[in-house]
């Protein structure tokens, strides 16, 4: 087993106010001035940390409120009050919701897990992703103290074909190639999201976050500049422009991304020739078809192919179907052709929470790409300003690389500590084994069909309450 | 058995909010115009206004229905000088499954014993699935009298149903207390809760977390729980009570273990538990002792040896193999198969683990109780489900989907005010004094009124209860048992039914 994998994390202040739920409105008119104002009983000590003046009212929408509406509750005169706020409904959009996003500002700010009480609050299911739950097992463990003990649970995945079986010489030597697979201590890597106000530095910064967390991070070829050698032994070189040299400019890098297609094909035969020559990833855009063209990639010798979904989490050109069922029906494909070991399944689009990583596997990828919320990380609140020319109001650019790095890797250490939870209730113990067991997954279309379709007949007359 | 006709109800007593100003859904605001002639204090059916040395104001925003309100002072006044909008504390609150309506009808219920007669909805939240799209079916020309007593109709649950050597008990209302250990929330919050389970003729559970002596008294209506960490677990504590559960997974945390935060581990948790003050206490997951139903059996057995006379309930999560689970608890010797599904709790849990591990209690309900039939086996064993019932409703639907009754725990804390902010774990603890062991935290909860509000929340369940009886026309809650005629499903209506 690989050496036991562990991120660490450290809080990395915010640069600019987190934009929150709701606010506390308080109104000046009527004041008692009492001698203990309400404020200063704050259990929480906000109005104390505000270094405000408890006498002083305000109107002001904060980010330290904790939500006990006590002060609310207890002012004499009714003057404070709970409101929402309006910015923060505004922020992201159907798939990018505001609660996705400023959970994932919580994660890369304290790398913690997000924690609460008092149950789940959310809706019953949704669409993609939210359709599934994750199975546990009531007495089988994955290990015997804790997932977090000695015994541990790997979350590492190899990257590459790996060969059906090996062949030793009688010296005990292997013969041939030694297979080219890389392994990646959990099933996410990093490329560059498709916009975002950002500059050299923060690409370094992810650079420097990747090679931290012992992952890769795809950028395109252009980027791997002469300043960022260094880093390319955790890079992934986007190639977009098959007039360029092949094998020029890569550095080293372990592995290239070229796109999927005929006119690639000498480029890549070419690649495969060059000294040490790097993976080959092949990408091919989730779309009505992909599956075929998934097909005769791995016919055409294909090792490894990037499924690219919509940054929504959907198929790129069909609003209605979502990464989710893509990766799955190419998975049962492959594996109905006989080829799905041969070939390491990584698929993009959207992931935006730690569950849609274990999902994403259990649907049958092999690891993810994960794109904004690594600049969601940086605090991109997604009002997509930057994609129009306009100043980014969090100025992402002017971050410092190693506040880019650790607050980047604080989010996915968070994410990381959540495939343990969820891998330890299923009782899976190498994330290997996750990959296309559907059967440690319930689906909400068929356990609501089971439980539910024959409550659809009512008789006429009848009340419904 | 017979139901015990004789049992004497508890009173609801009013128990008002413990805060100055309560919530409600409405605020009324009245202009300087108000020449204060009394219009509004008269006719206002719910006490709203109150005219005192000759001035007139609104003294009780939250008991405002609104619209629905059949005499509006705001179009009575003379002078128009009241208006009604919605209150933005409101909207502020809750969240899709406990949304403000649900909040506050809770709140209205523990303070009156009834439901509350408009302007809330109090039957379903805003889940968009599972409970919230479901509603019961009532046929024309069934409904018992109105007129009839409510005593007539038995919502009395039989919890020993192996009609073995253990006790015969028959609670009165088809819910106990769900487990909150001592230490995940107050000495005081843990007695209202057990002190109005003996009221109410129910029982209420200890939760991992010991048996503190101030329960004593109420022995009689303890459930103690076993679980991994075994903490709080004597000989003498299993022989005190008279059912005793066995916690192999919970809800709000399936396949994970308990974890109580070191600050939590005050001398007194510490003492109750054995433990080392200030230092985390992790509860593991599963029973490094079970592996298998045999391996149950030998747990149930133990039990059993200490005290034969006690009931044993076992408490699991809904994986999907949660029928057999249940099977192989019958087979192990249990009376009760507690189902948590994963949508509830009270406990401090990963989100990832609250949103995404094992199946809503809603399809576990139908799946366990149909398999314990085909088995042959379903009269034997009492089902109790829980994990996200919230209302009358909630348990009326678990019922008709095939559980006996359910175990509560958010609806208790919410009956305390809770307001469901979710910080339990941070800093103090809850800082409304609900689900903490902070002494100065803790006394913002007294306890008879902690105890009046939930025997109130719960005598308006009964009620509600038995006037859905009533009107489905069943005599009592078990010919309610797995009638999913009862029950529609709106996402599977057929076009132009109902």
């Amino acid at each position: 087993m690989p050496a036991k994998y562990v991120i660490h994390t450290k809080p990395v202040a915010h640069r600019f106010e987190p934009i929150t739920r709701s606010g506390i409105i308080a109104w000046e008119e009527g004041c008692l001035k009492c001698p203990v104002c309400v404020k200063r009983q704050c259990v929480y000590g906000v109005y104390d940390h505000r270094h405000l003046d408890a006498r002083q009212m305000i109107d002001s929408i904060d980010n330290q409120c904790m939500n006990c509406l006590r002060c609310v509750q207890s002012c004499p005169k009714e003057l404070i009050h709970k409101s929402l706020n309006p910015e923060y409904k505004a922020i992201g959009d159907a798939h990018w919701t505001p609660d996705i996003i400023s959970r994932l500002w919580y994660q890369a700010e304290t790398g913690k897990i997000p924690v609460s009480g008092a149950g789940y609050n959310g809706p019953f299911s949704g669409p993609g992703f939210d359709s599934m739950w994750t199975d546990m097992s009531e007495i089988v463990r994955p290990t015997r103290d804790g997932i977090h003990g000695r015994e541990y649970i790997s979350t590492a995945v190899d990257l590459g074909r790996t060969p059906r079986h090996l062949l030793f010489t009688r010296q005990g030597d292997l013969e041939g190639h030694t297979p080219n697979v890389l392994g990646i201590p959990m099933p996410i890597l990093m490329r560059l999201p498709g916009f975002g106000s950002i500059s050299n530095e923060t690409v370094l910064g992810w650079n420097l976050a990747a090679r931290r967390l012992g992952t890769l991070m795809a950028v395109p070829l252009e980027l791997i500049n002469s300043g960022q050698v260094e880093f390319s032994r955790w890079s992934i070189p986007v190639i977009t422009s098959h007039e360029s040299d092949p094998g020029r400019g890569l550095q080293g890098a372990p592995m290239v991304e070229i796109p999927w297609g005929e006119e690639w094909k000498d480029y890549r035969d070419e690649l495969t020739s060059v000294e040490a020559s790097p993976l080959i990833c092949d990408k091919i855009v989730l779309e009505k078809g992909a599956e075929e063209k998934v097909l005769r990639a791995v016919d055409g010798g294909a090792s490894m192919i990037h499924l690219e979904g919509s940054m929504g989490g959907r198929f790129v050109d069909d609003h209605s179907r979502y990464i989710k069922d893509g990766i799955r029906s190419i998975h049962l494909r492959l594996v109905e052709e006989g080829v799905r070991d041969e070939i390491t399944l990584l698929a993009s689009g959207g992931i935006a929470m730690a569950e849609q990583v274990a999902k994403s596997v259990i649907c049958g990828a092999d690891a993810v790409f994960v794109d904004f919320a690594i600049l969601i990380a940086l605090e991109c609140r997604m009002c997509r300003r930057c994609t129009e020319g306009l100043s980014c109001p969090v100025e992402i650019k002017d971050a410092a690389a190693s506040w880019v790095a650790e607050r980047v890797v604080n989010l996915l250490g968070a994410w990381h500590n959540q495939l343990l939870e969820v891998m330890g209730a299923m009782g899976i113990r190498d994330a290997r084994r996750l990959r296309g067991e559907s059967g440690r997954a319930m689906f909400f279309e068929e356990l609501d069909r089971e439980t539910f379709s024959s409550m659809g007949e009512i008789q006429e007359g009848c009340e419904l309450e | 058995m017979s139901k015990d006709n004789s049992f004497n109800w508890p009173e609801a007593v009013r128990t008002p909010s413990r805060f100055r100003n309560p919530i409600g859904k409405y605020r009324l605001n009245r202009t300087t115009d108000c020449i204060a002639c009394g219009k509004c204090v008269e006719i206002c059916p719910y006490g709203v206004h109150v005219i005192r040395r000759g001035q007139v104001f609104v003294k009780n925003h939250y008991l405002c229905v609104g619209p629905d309100c059949p005499n509006p002072c705001y179009e009575a006044c003379p002078v128009q000088a009241l208006s009604i909008k919605e209150n933005p504390d409101f909207v502020a609150m809750g969240d899709y499954r406990w949304t403000p309506d649900l909040l506050i009808s809770t709140w209205y219920m523990a303070e009156f014993g009834e439901v509350p007669s408009a302007g809330l909805q109090y039957r379903t939240g805003n889940s968009g699935g599972g409970f919230d799209r479901m509603r019961l079916v009532f046929r024309p020309g069934s409904s018992i009298a109105e007129e009839a007593e409510d005593d007539e109709v038995d919502i009395s649950l039989q919890l020993n149903r192996r009609k073995d050597n253990a006790h015969d008990i028959r609670i009165q209302v088809p819910f106990y207390g769900g487990g909150m250990s001592y230490g995940s929330v107050s000495i005081t919050t843990m007695l209202s809760r057990i002190r109005a389970a003996a009221a109410l003729g129910t029982f209420c559970c200890t939760g991992e977390g010991g048996y503190p002596d101030e329960l004593k008294p109420y022995d009689d209506h303890v459930i103690t729980q076993v679980a991994t960490g075994l903490f709080g677990v004597r000989e003498e504590t299993i022989q005190r009570v008279r059912i005793v559960e066995f916690k192999y997974a919970q809800g709000a945390k399936p396949g994970l273990g308990g974890h109580l935060l070191g600050d939590k581990v005050t001398p007194g948790v510490a003492r109750m538990r054995e433990a080392v003050v200030g230092y985390p206490l992790f509860s593991p997951f599963p029973f490094h002792s079970v592996y298998s139903v045999e391996d149950h059996k030998k747990h149930v057995d133990w039990i059993k040896s200490i005290n034969p006379k006690a009931l044993v309930s076992v408490k699991v999560s809904t994986p999907t193999d949660v029928d057999m689970v249940a099977v192989g608890s019958y087979y192990a010797g249990a009376h009760i198969i507690h189902l948590d599904g994963s949508y509830g709790g009270t406990g401090a849990a990963p989100d990832i683990a609250k949103k995404n591990i094992a199946m809503p209690i809603e399809y576990a309900v139908p799946k366990v109780h149909r398999f314990l039939q085909e088995e042959g086996m379903r009269d034997k064993m009492t089902v109790i489900a829980s994990g996200g019932i919230r209302t009358p409703h909630d348990v009326a639907k678990i019922i008709a989907l095939g559980a006996d009754g359910v175990c509560t725990g958010t609806a208790d804390l919410v009956a305390l005010e809770c307001v469901r902010c979710s910080n339990c774990e941070s800093g103090r603890g809850c800082a409304r004094g609900i689900a903490t062991t902070d002494p100065e935290l803790v006394k913002l909860i007294e306890l008879d009124w902690g105890t009046q509000r939930i025997i109130n929340l719960f005598l308006a369940w009964r009620k509600e209860l038995v006037r859905i009886l009533k009107k489905l026309g069943m005599g009592s809650l078990e010919e309610l048992v797995g009638r999913t005629d009862c029950l529609a499903h709106l996402d599977y209506m057929m076009k132009g039914a109902a």
